[in-house]
């Protein structure tokens, strides 16, 4: 084999990963599972509340 | 603790608080070097024949303050506070957390004293003495097993995409880091690179450019998935995007540093490849700042009442102008116009300044109040004469350093018939000389900016509980949740 067969190996087994994780990533399959890993930024907001009661009892400093 | 919720986490806030607070006084720190630099350009005499002060030492004083103290902090603070909020999971890791946030001051100190005093490996971004390396290596193995041992104990199934930007800063900077910085140490402060000649040039860009790409680029990205949607008050508009974003962004970026060393002793094949994948960068680059920008889409109009998001949103498209300019400076003819002149420097604060200043003061406005229990800041009006500062100075500096720098390469190979230099290197410096001023008058905007960040932060900190409740944003801000 030469190098550049090597290098065009190389280029097309870059190629099918690429269009992989972009099948991947746009499955219908996974369309759930990605939009409540988008919510997660809200998810503490739950807990907000909670979490700044607590904090000002001790006061400001550390 | 003594509350019967059993679902609230207890956050460990407080190395977020200590990083939080040393953003905000390292950024002034590095940036008033900057300006003093930048002064020195203009004004010579300001170097006061002192060898402490002059601009071959205090130049990687600024780069590494700005760098690894104002942006290391900032993004220590956001990768602890989003890892924990994100996954809600207490920070992992017992005396290491503090170890991260002390020995990391400890590596800014040493670099403060042994780079004015002329301590130097001379590799740019990586300057500091191998003693001082060691120490890096520790805090970024330390940083390494709390970030991911924060996420291995997530009570969440997903692993948020800002952690995975983050994650990978973390392992791509420490094997950048101890590869480049892998030196024979002649005596406590002095000691010789193991690479030779043009490979020690290649592996020290691959270092550069990734120091670019990832703890410049990948952390703040990180930085962004979580405070843009966050502020935004809407998830990040396109969660599959972000993936592809994220894949290609990494496995690129570390192909790009050959471009630094175009039309040098670099085989030229190798100049090309790192051109290539340049340009190839450009598309990841722009994915991500479209993912960011279009998550306002629908919410423009919070953009005129709230200058934190403004800042954020600001961020991404100085980020976007920096990363099309990037691989259009990475072809080899426009380099050839580009290579050593101001250009260049002007690219690196639309980058620097422009992305990630801004990403980062517009994160810490949104983390101060939360850090220290108040609602919002102490003034909202001066965050937005902050942004007016902040836009001004970037704006003065990266126009006058792109008109310097086109200047200077055109003079530089401007050539008479008979084939000698139609310029000496004076000439050029001459008609440079009013460009530096208006980069200097540019750089104190944005000081000045980092002034009135520092006074709102404490003012914000010192506020007794409770006077800073009111928001005065707009009532579905706060009503829309998820």
């Amino acid at each position: 084999m030469s190098y550049g067969d090597f290098q065009g190996i190389i280029t097309l087994v870059l190629m099918v990963i690429f269009i992989g994780i972009v099948l991947w990533a746009y499955s219908s399959r996974r369309k759930k599972a990605f939009e409540e890993a988008a919510n997660l930024v809200f998810a503490d907001e739950q807990t907000e509340q909670k979490q700044t009661n607590k904090k000002r009892e001790p006061g400001t400093h550390d | 603790m003594s509350e019967t919720q059993a679902t609230a986490v207890d956050y460990n806030y407080k190395v977020v608080r200590q990083f939080t607070v040393m953003t905000v006084i390292w950024g002034i720190v590095g940036m008033a070097v900057g300006v003093l630099i930048a002064a020195q350009l203009y004004w010579p005499a300001l170097n006061f024949d002192v060898p402490w002060l002059t601009y071959s030492r205090i130049r990687p004083l600024h780069t590494n303050a700005v760098i690894f103290a104002f942006g290391g902090c900032a993004l220590f603070a956001t990768s602890y506070y989003v890892v924990q909020r994100t996954c809600q999971a207490k920070l992992f890791g017992g005396w290491l957390i503090p170890f991260t946030f002390w020995g990391w001051q400890l590596v800014i100190l040493s670099a403060a004293i042994t780079l004015p005093l002329g301590i130097s490996t001379a590799k740019e971004y990586a300057e500091l003495e191998w003693p001082i390396d060691i120490l890096i290596a520790l805090v970024w193995v330390s940083y390494g097993i709390v970030f991911f041992g924060t996420i291995i104990k997530r009570q969440t199934s997903h692993i948020y995409v800002a952690n995975w930007f983050y994650g990978a800063f973390i392992i791509t900077v420490a094997v950048l880091h101890i590869v480049n910085s892998m030196a024979i140490p002649v005596s406590l402060w002095k000691s010789y690179s193991i690479y030779p000649g043009a490979v020690d040039a290649m592996v020290q860009w691959w270092y550069g450019h990734n120091a670019v790409g990832f703890f410049l680029t990948a952390g703040f990205l990180g930085m962004m998935y979580y405070f843009v949607p966050k502020q935004a008050g809407r998830p990040v508009y396109s969660y599959r995007l972000s993936i592809i974003h994220f894949w290609a962004l990494v496995s690129i970026y570390i192909w790009a540093g050959p471009h630094h060393l175009h039309y040098t002793a670099l085989p030229d094949w190798t100049q090309s490849l790192g051109m290539v994948m340049s340009l190839i960068l450009f598309a990841p680059s722009w994915g991500g700042m479209i993912n960011g920008i279009m998550t306002l889409s629908g919410a423009w109009h919070k953009l005129r009442h709230d200058p934190v998001l403004r800042f954020l949103i600001v961020s991404l498209s100085f980020y976007g102008m920096s990363t099309f300019e990037g691989p259009m400076m990475s072809i080899k003819t426009v380099n050839a116009l580009s290579h050593y002149t101001d250009w260049t420097v002007g690219h690196v604060h639309s980058g620097a300044l422009g992305w990630v200043a801004m990403v980062s003061i517009g994160a810490m406005y949104h983390l101060i109040p939360v850090l220290f229990g108040h609602k919002r800041m102490y003034s909202t009006q001066l965050i937005n004469t902050h942004f007016w500062l902040a836009t001004i100075g970037v704006v003065l500096y990266i126009v006058a350093m792109w008109i310097a720098g086109v200047m200077q390469g055109l003079m530089w190979s401007a050539v008479n018939a008979d084939g000698t230099l139609t310029y000496s290197f004076v000439e050029a410096l001459e008609a440079t000389k009013p460009y530096y001023l208006v980069r200097f008058i540019g750089g104190v905007f944005f000081v000045a900016g980092m002034l009135l960040m520092a006074y709102n932060m404490f003012k914000t900190i010192f506020a007794p509980k409770g006077t800073l409740d009111d928001v005065h944003e707009e009532p579905e801000m706060a009503a829309q949740p998820a």
